[in-house]
């Protein structure tokens, strides 16, 4: 064959492939034989080893942090150590937040009614857009400044990939990929950069696996909405000497109930549309470092703490006007929102929640950092609640005139934690898919497992515990 | 931070400057290459002002990150590729590596190195001095190592290897100036580099040169014609793929273009 006539890659193919016939079998084994004893001459020659010390603090911490029976308590504790001072410290600068953000709101519409602005144009403004943004500021600035910091160090420190080499083995019993473990850690911070991390997963299978279940660990934007409901429902059914932890604890268990999801719906789906077994492979324990501290402020405070409150500004204020909307325009002398919240009762009420707080999540889907400041506001648009300045008012208000029970926070946590990605995770989900039709199954499978496990503890606790 | 002070007035920073995100105008690119969790990120923020997340766990940066920066009067566009132990596996993160050192043509490739580890990450060095001799390799970490008792000679990996070895410690930026020189030699054509390529037997490399004319005439324009022989050889499937269905030269177009997947935000943020 000579190369002076045309030549199509269809010939240069099997031109390699008679080439490869004529060579030695095993050829490329000698080829890679020559490269392992290539790189293990330099390596002699260059590394001057004196007595090689491993790490050796590394080695000892590693050995506890990933041991068989402490890794996982150890996990948990220090899970639970990080909500617990970010529920601690959050509590009193939210409430001085919310206290001198609705005095303003009072405050500036007094001024506009006085200056003659029609009433419509007050209320849409600042009950309607101002009051989104401030419910939106107070109850989630605080506990993002105080938890990305920490959750920022940990990942520095280098503590994150131990978490994942803790929970390999039961992400391979699974069928899933180790690394997983990986993506899933990274959701935590936010589940739309969890699926883009996926990309370090390379068997295709297992990646969609990964890519469907990474939503059910709570990310940035439900971590304020969990601690919120975790602080001011569940332990306030405790004495205040033990609310705190037992506020850190509740977050924990529902992180917990994440990950059992994320195994069990891998499991589920390993044995059903994504059939497989689980790809070894293997998974580097990086040193201990010591974390930057000027980093760790501008990561977690500039990057993830201004990066998720702009976006959540960005569709409160629009959710706020929409709101404020519902509730002023009143055919036949009843609310849009009442109307909606109505008709969705049943169904609310079904799964243990009720109407308003489905109307909440239907308005906060582009953003679920949304949620609770959406509730309170359609609460609120009812003219139930009129004044509302602390964490505390808010609940005796919501348990005493709106009839919620504890049975209504777990499942509202549940549903938050388990329902349908955000609008960003969505469209992330189709760009690394490019398929229609995973990516509706990973809208929708979230959202159907939210409504069967909240309609189940809902008629569990009816039918057992009288609620 | 009071040491800032002390930067500007040292010669050094006057040749060199942060050109952040801009984007256009260079006049070299320069790739990034290296094992997972190496430092690659910590030096690419180092030499670009930007700030890509640097979390300390392998597989942090998935895409790659494009930042600028300018050195003794030359503009380079830094590119930071996914950490990888091969270019050899079709996994999406080699495949971005592989992918744009070979159609990306970069002026000089920086593969950064663990000190510490140096012999795991010399299999990583010798791939990519198989696709490309415009190499200079970075060892970071040498504080780390130098805790360990571990000490590397760069003179005798330089020699080795055949192409300049610089210590460094991205994370201090120290010794990252007389990176750069050698960077811009090698950028530049002034060094000229004598790449360490194990040679297979010779029937392995009298069928290497068989078929490294055919590729160039079939696929006019396409870089390193060897190391797709090597790979044809070898039976890689994505390359006969690529060769068969005329994606070689879409391949090399593409990689001229912006990665769709590339954005600044991205490089801003690091994935979050």
């Amino acid at each position: 064959m000579s190369a002076s006539i045309a030549v199509t890659p269809a010939d240069i193919v099997r031109e390699a492939a008679a080439l490869r016939q004529s060579l030695e079998a095993g050829f490329r084994e000698e080829v890679v034989t020559s490269l392992y004893g290539e790189v293990e001459r330099i390596t002699r020659r260059a590394v001057h080893d004196s007595g090689s010390r491993p790490l050796e603090l590394d080695q000892r911490i590693d050995h506890i942090v990933t041991s068989r029976w402490l890794g996982l308590p150890l996990m948990l504790v220090i899970l639970a150590v990080i909500f617990w001072i970010t529920i601690v410290g959050a509590n009193v600068p939210s409430q001085m937040l919310a206290a001198a953000f609705f005095w303003f709101e009072d405050l500036a519409a007094g001024w506009f009614t006085q200056l003659g602005v029609p009433w419509w144009l007050t209320g849409f403004l600042w009950h309607g857009v101002y009051r989104g943004l401030a419910w939106v500021i107070s109850v989630m600035l605080p506990p993002m400044a105080i938890f990305f910091p920490l959750f920022t160090i940990l990942e520095d420190l280098g503590y994150l990939p131990r978490v994942a080499f803790n929970l390999d083995y039961l992400f391979k019993r699974a069928g899933a990929h180790g690394k997983q473990a990986l993506s899933m850690a990274m959701g935590f911070g936010c589940n739309a950069a969890g699926i883009i991390a996926t990309r370090v997963i390379d068997s295709p299978r297992e990646r969609l696996v990964a890519i469907l279940t990474n939503n059910f660990v709570p990310c940035n934007g439900r971590f304020p909405t969990l601690i919120m409901l975790a602080t001011v429902f569940v332990a306030a059914a405790f004495p205040p000497a033990v609310a705190s932890l037992v506020a850190a604890g509740s977050v924990v268990g529902i992180v917990l109930v994440g990950v059992l999801f994320t195994l069990v719906v891998s499991w589920a789906l390993s044995r059903t549309i994504l059939r497989g077994e689980a790809s070894a492979f293997t998974l580097e324990l990086p040193p201990y470092r010591r974390p930057g501290f000027a980093r760790i402020l501008y990561t977690s405070l500039i990057d993830r703490t201004l990066f998720v409150l702009w976006r959540a500004i960005l569709t409160a204020a629009p959710a706020g006007a929409v709101i404020w909307l519902l509730a002023n325009i009143t055919p036949g002398g009843v609310s849009l929102a009442t109307r909606t919240a109505d008709f969705l009762d049943p169904l609310g009420w079904a799964i243990g929640l009720d109407g308003v707080i489905l109307l909440a999540y239907i308005i906060a889907i582009p953003a679920n950092e949304i949620v609770v400041p959406t509730m309170l506001m359609v609460y609120m648009s009812q003219g139930m609640m009129t004044e509302l300045d602390s964490l505390d008012g808010l609940r005796v208000l919501l348990v005493d005139r709106h009839g919620w029970t504890m049975l209504t926070a777990v499942n509202l946590m549940l549903f938050s934690l388990l329902h349908n990605p955000c609008a960003t995770t969505i469209i992330t989900i189709y760009k690394e898919t490019l398929s229609a039709k995973w990516t509706t199954i990973g809208a929708l499978m979230p959202l159907v497992i939210a409504f069967a496990v909240t309609f189940l503890t809902a008629a569990t606790a009816r039918a057992f515990f009288g609620f | 931070m009071s040491t800032e002070h002390a930067c500007e007035t040292c010669p050094m920073h006057t040749e060199m400057a942060q050109l952040g995100a801009a984007v256009g105008g260079f006049d070299r690119v320069v790739a990034l290459a290296g094992n997972p969790n190496t430092g690659k990120s910590t030096l690419f923020n180092a030499l670009t002002g930007l700030r890509q997340h640097t979390g300390n766990w392998p597989g942090k940066t998935v895409t790659r990150a494009e930042g600028g920066f300018q050195f003794g009067g030359v503009r380079y566009k830094l590119v930071d590729l996914p950490g990888t132990y091969s270019l050899l596996s079709a996994s999406d993160d080699e495949e971005v590596a592989r992918n744009f050192l070979l159609f990306g043509r970069p002026d000089c490739t920086v593969v950064v190195v663990d000190a510490s580890a140096l012999e795991r990450n010399l299999y990583l060095v010798l791939q990519v001095l198989e696709i490309t001799d415009r190499v200079v390799v970075a060892v970071n970490l040498m504080d780390e190592a130098k805790r360990r008792g571990i000490d590397v000679d760069t003179r005798s990996l330089a020699r080795d290897l055949g192409v300049p070895a610089v210590p460094i410690v991205a994370r201090t930026s120290e010794n990252v100036m007389v990176l750069l020189g050698e960077v811009a030699a090698v950028s530049a054509g002034e060094t000229v580099t004598r790449p360490l390529r194990p040679k297979g037997t010779p029937e392995f490399e009298r069928a290497v040169s068989r078929l490294v004319p055919l590729i160039e005439t079939a696929a006019p324009g396409v870089p390193n014609a060897r190391w797709i022989a090597i790979r044809l050889l070898d039976g890689d499937a994505s390359v006969e793929e690529a060769l068969a269905s005329g994606r070689l030269a879409e391949l090399v177009a593409r990689q001229q273009a912006p990665d769709a997947r590339f954005s600044r935000k991205i490089a801003l943020q690091g994935a979050q």
